[in-house]
């Protein structure tokens, strides 16, 4: 019994938090827009069967015929990649660094990396606005130094996007590759040494597959996110940028399209339970590896 | 047939596999090895010993590549190594924590070192089987390491380190995981293998059991130098230092001024009621401070005082039996303690002392060594 109640807890909540507003969304999804309140029909109000009779996939369909919405799609699948790859390659040598420094360092470290999560993300994102504008800090520095005679366009295009999800989502990516790192015993890099391997050719052999795991789990960390990202490209990206958070945002609130907005949440639902299921699976045979 | 004594440290004409020439190592002000010089020979099994800290394991890591000296040289077969990086030299290492891989199988971790120097893969093969043979792990090959025991990983571990035919093997603590029981099978499971291979081991270890059981020579260092380097017999019964004799098993140390009583004989008043005697061929001036220093077992107890040169009378203040053996604490009208060892060689006898009983020990003139320091 006091194991049912216990397994119970999760799943009640998953049910309350999860699966009750999905169903609700896929219903919305299922429904015709009408200018109304709530803005889409059938409601509860016209009886159980005659609102089920009429619910249908048209929304859908409609996604696959306008060719905005699949665009919208693939760049965010694309600016979710390249922004994924590029906090990694940003994130690993600052993990590394911070599991090779001292050890009376590295709770400092720590802190410097997760205390910009005590300021509000907005104004961390407006922040950037002020330094990426053609009047901002980076063109007024760039200017100074001489580097620039004119001023670089940065704000408003998806170079902006990435530097600010690359900010935002890089502690993310650092702390997982941290834990591998700073589990990684010091004698296994001797010993590939000791056996014939360069500091570089030790660091491919042994230091990459012992973090693979924390690897997989910050690029997940980092992925699901910004495929669903709306604070930054609406913000810095400017106009040119397409994302689906973008679209869901714009198709709720200014169109008070509500079914099709809510079909393009169901579909992104589906896009992201792909990678949510691997990153499950990577943790899973962590442990697994680890036990 | 004549067997040859394996000696080649008193063979003049042998050059030494590894030589130290007044090597300094310092980490900041900190000096872990000091102006010291040794010379290893091939097909040695030698033993570095000491308590932690006394610089031991900066040897082998010197040896290894991993630090370099401060100052001195040091040479493997007549060539210097010193800034030569590990992955360069002809050393492997087994690592105290072992270092196996743990996302490679035993077998991928045998050869991870071979697949480095990019041996033809049917050599590679074989070698590897080999050293799965030769270290009884042939159905352990696919397994992770995290899949076997302790006794196993260190198999691996020395599999792993003696797959590229090293000319020299270093060991850190090689059996400092293992429980006692396996450690004692291991000690000649390595002796034989490095016999089978002909390989030189460099043991560093604390546990002086160990090195006298394995080594052909041992080292003892205290404080980065090196206190005395010799056989395991020469270090146990003439030990250079009451350092050694007190780091290498149990010893009594009776201090006091020496008097020359003949040739090679000096009497060593101790502050019992009469000096004790005591050969020794090295000279020692008259009313000059000595340590002699003389092993438990050596030392015979007695109910009545027996003939000899060398009784001193006291009472049973311990017992320790251990078994095989046992210990009399016997304490000195002097305050004093005296350790005699009995072998206890019959099952069934009474016990012939027991707490408090006065008793006699003795010893002969030639059981202890004198020492200067």
């Amino acid at each position: 019994m006091r194991r049912f109640v216990l397994i119970a807890v999760p799943y009640l909540w998953l049910l309350a938090l999860f699966l009750v507003p999905f169903v609700i969304v896929f219903k919305i999804a299922l429904s015709d827009a009408a200018l109304a309140i709530p803005p889409y029909m059938p409601t509860m109000k016209d009886g159980l069967s005659a609102m089920f009779s009429q619910l249908d996939f048209e929304n859908f369909v409609f996604l696959t015929e306008d060719d905005l919405y699949w665009k919208a799609y693939l760049s965010s699948l694309r600016i979710a990649f390249i922004s994924t790859v590029l906090t990694l390659l940003f994130g690993y040598p600052i993990a590394y660094a911070m599991a090779r420094a001292p050890h009376e360092w590295r709770a400092t470290l720590m802190m410097l990396i997760i205390l910009p999560f005590w300021t509000s993300f907005l104004i961390r994102v407006y922040a950037w606005i002020g330094i990426l504008s053609t009047e901002g800090l980076l063109n007024r520095f760039l200017f100074w130094i001489g580097a620039i005679s004119e001023p670089l366009t940065i704000l408003n295009t998806s170079t902006a996007v990435y530097i600010g999800i690359v900010y935002t989502y890089i502690p993310f990516m650092i702390l997982p590759i941290y834990a591998a790192l700073e589990r990684l015993d010091a004698s296994l890099i001797e010993a590939a040494e000791d056996l014939g391997c360069s500091r570089m050719k030790a660091f491919w052999l042994i230091t990459i597959p012992l973090s693979k795991g924390g690897i997989v789990a910050g690029c997940f960390l980092v992925f699901i996110p910004a495929l669903g990202e709306f604070v930054i490209p609406s913000l810095l990206g400017g106009s040119g940028t397409l994302m689906i958070g973008k679209v869901l945002f714009e198709e709720f609130f200014s169109n008070r399209d509500w079914p099709v907005a809510s079909a393009v949440a169901v579909i992104l639902l589906l896009i992201l339970i792909v990678p949510i299921i691997l990153f499950q699976r990577n943790e899973q045979r962590q442990q697994e590896a680890e036990g | 047939m004549v067997e040859t004594v394996f000696a080649p440290w008193d063979d003049p004409n042998t050059a030494p596999l590894i030589s130290f020439k007044n090597v300094t190592k310092r980490f900041g002000d900190f000096v872990a090895i000091d102006d010291l010089s040794l010379d290893i020979f091939e097909r040695e099994f030698f033993a570095l010993l000491g308590p932690s800290g006394c610089g031991k394991t900066t040897m082998m890591r010197m040896l290894a590549g991993f630090e370099n000296p401060t100052s001195g040289s040091m040479s493997l077969s007549g060539r210097d190594i010193a800034g030569i990086p590990p992955n360069k030299r002809a050393v492997n290492m087994m690592f105290q924590s072992y270092a196996l891989f743990p996302h490679l199988s035993v077998w991928e971790n045998i050869a991870f070192g071979l697949r480095r120097d990019g041996v033809a893969k049917d050599v590679l093969n074989a070698r590897v089987e080999e050293m799965l043979k030769l270290t009884r792990l042939e159905k352990f090959g696919r397994r992770k390491p995290h899949q076997i025991s302790g006794g196993q990983r260190q198999r691996v571990a020395l599999a792993r380190s003696l797959a590229k035919a090293p000319k020299l093997l270093l060991l850190d603590e090689p059996l400092g995981a293992l429980d006692k029981k396996l450690r004692q099978d291991t000690q000649f499971e390595l002796m034989d293998i490095q016999e089978q291979t002909g390989t030189t081991f460099v043991i560093v270890t604390h546990d002086q059991e160990e090195a006298m059981t394995v080594a052909s020579r041992v080292a003892v260092m205290d404080e980065g130098r090196i206190i005395q380097v010799a056989t395991p017999e020469k270090i146990y019964e003439a030990p250079n230092s009451v350092y050694v004799a007190d780091f290498i098993g149990d010893v009594n140390i009776l201090t006091g001024p020496v008097k020359a009583i003949g040739a090679d004989t000096y009497s060593l008043n101790f502050g019992g009621k009469e000096p004790v005697t005591a050969a020794c061929d090295r000279t020692f001036t008259e009313g000059e401070t000595t340590h002699l220093a003389i092993r438990p077992e050596k030392i015979g107890i007695h109910a009545e005082r027996p003939d000899g040169p060398n009784a001193v009378q006291g009472k049973v203040l311990d017992i320790a039996y251990l078994g095989n053996l046992s210990t009399y604490h016997v304490q000195l009208p002097s305050g004093q303690i005296i350790k005699a060892q009995t072998a206890n060689t019959r099952r069934i006898s009474r016990r012939a002392f027991t707490w408090e009983d006065p008793v006699w020990v003795s010893w002969s003139a030639t059981a202890g060594v004198l020492l200067d320091q």
